[in-house]
């Protein structure tokens, strides 16, 4: 099969943009709901569910209401920076879904079309760029409203954001390692090659991800630039109608990215258990693997299969925005200096001990000529999961892992008096 | 079409570039200076130097935030600043040195094959091909400069070291 050409591809790339920009502002409307949902699932309440049959037309009934809304501009707010903040915050949040590869390549009469917006050849350096320019709306945001509660926020969200970039970064990097490429088809083309999806190979990648992807979009238990008991809600303490609206979308933007990233990077993306869907360009073909021989062999996409992915890349996403709810209505807030703390002296040595482990591994792994295929990743599954109850261990200092024993020590005993049972029972 | 996408980003950029000097509020020539690495940013991309394009950005976001934090936090806030920098005669001077330097590039750039053409431009595309658009920039980097690139690392390692005494001393 061969890749789409000409105006056919012009028109694939045409529809391609719009499509999934529409599915990315529908699911990002959804997450509102689920997370109001769940939250009340959680709480043991029943939620929005008024709106429309279990409450599904409840994010557009918030649509129109932050549309009819009157917007307000505080009197002492710059005004130019003031409207500035909530589109420098919404772009970032939207265009970085334009790298992550939802489905495998489909088939049709003209070409075999990718199904990518964008595959760039820097790929995830692109989503890193974007995620560095998000931060700014939100400082503009806290600083422009002239307002202490919303420039601490900023200025929070300025210190946090910058600290966890870097974690995230270099946790990033035992991925690229592993991978050999920055280009997120390539992720999971390796990723279907290995025979296991990279959360197992990388596992204290994959939790050092999600720790500081949760910093990053500013989730709970890391949501201290607008910790409401605090700062009232923070950087967008000012604002109201859709100007509010455009920093809620665009936090829900970013948990839905930081979802498919994490689905991409470390759950293999679109790829299923199995070969069959198995298809990345190698020198101008699609092809499933090799054979023993070093020859290729052809991929055959059908459009069944980029259907199936398409709902596992789906499935894969939902989970992780599921993740992203579920922990911000379990977890209490950290302190502001347990943020700090946290990101500076544990996370980063820790990403950074690691990069050096799996750089180490990968090299003695190829100096002794190992193949890449399924013993290959077993081998770093060993040595990642060594890393990860050793890390784990010594993050709990024993009080979840060691249990009931260790907990009945600290438990303070209620002493019964004599007095007060003679009391009661008279 | 790359030409005026050129001719666009490159005027964004001397724009922008012009208004990190003449804008009034420091907020407002930060976000001056933020756009015209942007828009460099996009040139580098259509010299098809993507690596080069991300990086600027990464980098010099991170770097220009941490500028934007002393501005909001040293300068007073909600007001503009004053122009008390901005006298007759400094004016006249800025504008000689940057004519100047203008002219001085206009001289070298006259007449010189500035198109991404020739044996250069091959070697970059197959080395692009064959490593990708990181791995031709990572290879001749750790193996024919490793020297001055590990040495830039310790620049930079003493300059974070220097910064952490500095700061410990005038806390103590």
């Amino acid at each position: 099969m061969e890749p789409i050409s000409g105006v056919p591809a012009l028109i694939a790339m045409a529809l391609k943009g719009p499509i999934i920009f529409g599915i990315v502002m529908v699911v990002v409307a959804y997450t509102t709901l689920a997370e109001r949902r769940v939250s009340a699932w959680i709480q043991d309440r029943s939620g929005p569910n008024r709106v429309g049959p279990f409450g599904l037309l409840q994010p557009i009934a918030d649509g129109i209401k932050n549309i009819i809304k009157e917007e307000t501009l505080p009197a002492t707010a710059s005004r130019f920076f003031f409207i500035l903040a909530p589109i420098l915050v919404l772009v970032p949040s939207l265009v970085t879904f334009a790298v992550i590869p939802f489905a495998a390549p489909l088939p049709t009469p003209w070409g075999v079309v990718d199904m990518v917006i964008a595959d760039l050849p820097i790929g995830i350096l692109y989503v890193l760029a974007f995620s560095s320019l998000a931060v700014y709306g939100v400082v503009l945001g806290g600083w422009a409203s002239n307002n202490k509660y919303a420039f601490l926020g900023g200025l929070r969200a300025s210190a946090q954001m910058v600290s966890y970039e870097v974690s995230l970064g270099l946790s990033l990097i035992a991925v690229l390692m592993l991978a050999g490429n920055v280009t997120l088809t390539e992720i999971i083309w390796k990723q279907q090659q290995l025979g296991m999806w990279f959360a197992l190979p990388l596992s204290l990648a994959f939790i050092l991800f999600v720790i500081s992807a949760f910093a990053e979009t500013n989730r709970l238990p890391f949501d201290m630039p607008e910790a409401e008991s605090e700062l009232i809600t923070g950087y967008h303490t000012e604002y109201s109608a859709m100007k509010f609206s455009a920093f809620m979308i665009s936090e829900f933007g970013h948990m839905v990215t930081a979802s498919a990233m994490m689905a991409t990077l470390f759950f293999g993306g679109w790829d299923l258990p199995g070969t069959w869907d198995d298809a990345f360009w190698y020198q101008g073909q699609l092809i499933s693997g090799f054979a023993a021989d070093g020859s290729v062999i052809l991929a055959n996409p059908a459009w069944w299969k980029t259907l199936l992915t398409f709902a596992g890349f789906g499935a894969k996403t939902a989970l992780f925005l599921v993740l992203y709810i579920w922990v911000r209505w379990t977890l209490p807030r950290f302190r502001y200096d347990q943020v700090m703390s946290l990101g500076w002296k544990v996370m980063l040595p820790t990403a950074l001990a690691y990069m050096m482990l799996i750089a180490g591994t990968i090299l003695t792994l190829d100096t002794i000529g190992m193949t890449w295929g399924f013993g290959y990743g077993l081998a770093l599954t060993a040595v990642s999961g060594a890393a990860t109850v050793a890390f784990v261990f010594f993050l709990d200092r024993g009080r979840t892992i060691a249990g009931a024993a260790a907990q009945r020590a600290q438990r303070v005993e209620v002493k019964t008096i004599p007095g007060a049972v003679a009391r009661a029972g008279r | 079409m790359t030409t005026v996408l050129f001719y666009v980003f490159a005027g964004i950029a001397i724009g922008a570039a012009i208004g990190v000097v003449i804008s009034r509020s420091p907020v407002g020539s930060l976000l001056f200076m933020v756009t015209t690495l942007a828009a460099i940013a996009g040139t580098f991309v259509l010299m098809e130097a993507h690596f080069l394009a991300a990086v600027q950005v990464i980098v010099y976001a991170g770097a220009i935030m941490v500028l934007f934090l002393f501005v909001i936090m040293l300068l007073n806030l909600g007001h503009e600043a004053q122009r008390d920098l901005k006298g007759g005669a400094f004016a006249v001077v800025a504008a000689g040195v940057g004519g100047a330097m203008a002219g001085m590039l206009a001289l070298q750039l006259r007449g010189a094959d500035v198109a991404a053409t020739g044996a250069g431009a091959e070697a970059i595309a197959a080395a692009t091909a064959e490593y990708g658009a990181v791995g031709a920039i990572a290879r001749p980097l750790y193996t024919t400069y490793v020297v001055p690139f590990e040495i830039t690392g310790i620049l930079l390692l003493v300059a974070i070291v220097g910064a952490v005494v500095l700061a410990k001393r005038s806390d103590a």
